[in-house]
């Protein structure tokens, strides 16, 4: 192999962490912060919709946990224009750019799966609670907004944020749209000069470092934030 | 919307030579049935030898068993696929890099050990928490009864573990399947890869989308159904669900 070109790396940094990473990063944090708004909304839904609002959002969210990702971010990637055609009234298909396109595709399919942990969390605390609130004169929205999720979110946050970590490797996936994410920046480098192991290795060393360290800190922070009961 | 709908292009014949769209699909679908399966077998032997080394009263098997769960949890599949795919052939001696590159189906394979052993540390993980939780008494019994440490887990822990951990597991084999289209970042020309494909050809992208669509949700349907009817029969009686 020729030894390990180091320089290539060295050379690179710049394009592969202001460009890429800093995609990735903008990508993960606004999909998961949406993710987790809409994700909220849908298991409020499930639990208290009634039977066609909650019918629709249980049919959302199982169809986005069967699919697999890469095949949601085609349909958004070919359906957004028509959508945003219907939205604005225009007469052609509307032309997104490759970010609003990947962050709505991220956004609304990590939403099924955040509603998930929020429904769990819901789930999780006891039904007195809800008694409790009604009997004090809450409304339901009172009960939810000032009682309920307040204290899921604390619980579930490691799992949100453990949720995060699997969303941020899942942004590799733009690659699939020829996007300059962390992972297309080190691939186009790597075809660019030819030096696909070393591009490869150190994308692979830098998903780690930031993955691991990532999942410690959650392993830490569940330790100090768990509710005693 | 301004969009032509066509159902009748699945009929209509493929530039990829003999057969329809219809064909094209039905192909793709069968790639992804093949991967899916050999993935799974994978990393259920991976999946268990790495989980059961996790439990172990071992120090050094402890080590190897959780180094391989965060090396392979923590890395994209899409990275992992491309390390097994380009950069292996390079780091080996040359003769068998040369061996690799010559495969005919590298990407079959390669989609195959590369989303088995990515997978297996989330089985590892799952078959942890079922040894885990299993009661202590356990394996005390099984030493007291005089059983070895292999024996104790093979007669006492192991069969009661996999009956536990089954629906953690269902998830895992849809998750496995949906994985598979990764692969498709190294040319397999799975589902996905077909309708993509598809799209391309005969610009139908509505149709060939929702047929995969559909395609992915008989197959997690049925996948589903599948390891229910296997946790019926395995159930231990007495436990929740059981």
């Amino acid at each position: 192999m020729g030894g390990f070109d180091w320089d290539v790396i060295r050379r690179s940094l710049s394009y592969l962490f202001l460009d890429g990473m800093r995609f990735t990063l903008t990508l993960t944090f606004l999909a998961a912060a949406g993710g987790v708004v809409l994700g909220t909304g849908l298991a409020l839904l499930r639990l208290a919709g009634g039977r066609v609002l909650g019918g629709v959002a249980t049919g959302y969210v199982n169809l986005m946990r069967s699919l697999p990702l890469v095949l949601v971010i085609f349909w958004f990637y070919f359906l957004v224009p028509y959508l945003g055609q219907w939205a604005t009234g225009a007469s052609r298909p509307v032309q997104v750019g490759a970010f609003t396109s990947s962050l709505l595709t991220f956004t609304l399919f990590e939403a099924a799966y955040f509603s998930e942990i929020i429904r769990a969390g819901i789930g999780s605390i006891p039904r007195g609670q809800m008694a409790a609130g009604y009997a004090l004169g809450l409304t339901y929205r009172q009960v939810m907004g000032s009682v309920i999720l307040p204290q899921v979110f604390r619980t579930m946050l490691p799992v949100l944020l453990t949720q995060t970590i699997i969303l941020f490797q899942d942004t590799s996936l733009v690659y699939v749209l020829s996007i300059t994410d962390f992972m297309g920046a080190a691939s186009k480098v790597a075809q660019r000069d030819g030096r696909l192991v070393e591009m490869y290795v150190f994308a692979a060393a830098v998903y780690f470092a930031v993955c691991f360290g990532a999942s410690q800190a959650v392993k830490r922070l569940q330790g100090r934030i768990a509710i005693i009961r | 919307m301004s969009y032509n709908w066509n159902w009748r292009i699945f009929w209509s014949p493929s530039p990829e030579g003999a057969g329809t769209y219809w064909d094209m699909l039905l192909q793709g679908l069968l790639t992804t049935l093949e991967v899916s399966a050999l993935a799974w077998i994978v990393a259920l032997v991976l999946g268990c030898l790495m989980g059961v080394l996790r439990t172990v009263p071992n120090r050094a098997a402890q080590a190897v068993g959780a180094g391989w769960v965060e090396l392979f949890r923590n890395i994209p599949l899409l990275v992992q696929l491309f390390l097994w795919y380009f950069v292996l052939p390079e780091v080996v001696p040359a003769a068998a890099g040369d061996w690799m590159k010559g495969l005919r189906d590298a990407p079959f394979i390669i989609a195959s050990v590369g989303i088995g052993f990515f997978m297996s540390a989330r089985v590892a993980e799952q078959l942890r928490a079922g040894l885990g939780a299993l009661p202590r008494g356990q394996r005390l019994a099984g030493t007291a009864l005089g059983l070895t440490t292999p024996q104790t887990y093979r007669y006492v822990l192991l069969p009661m573990a996999f009956r536990i951990i089954l629906p953690p597991l269902t998830s895992e084999l849809i998750n496995t399947i949906k994985n598979t289209s990764v692969a498709l970042t190294i040319g397999l020309a799975e589902l996905t890869a077909r309708a993509r494909a598809m799209q391309e050809f005969s610009f139908q992208v509505f149709e060939a989308f929702t047929a995969a669509t559909v395609a992915y949700l008989v197959v997690n349907l049925a996948a589903t159904l599948l390891m229910r009817w296997l946790e019926r029969r395995v159930r231990v009686p007495g436990y929740v669900g059981g």
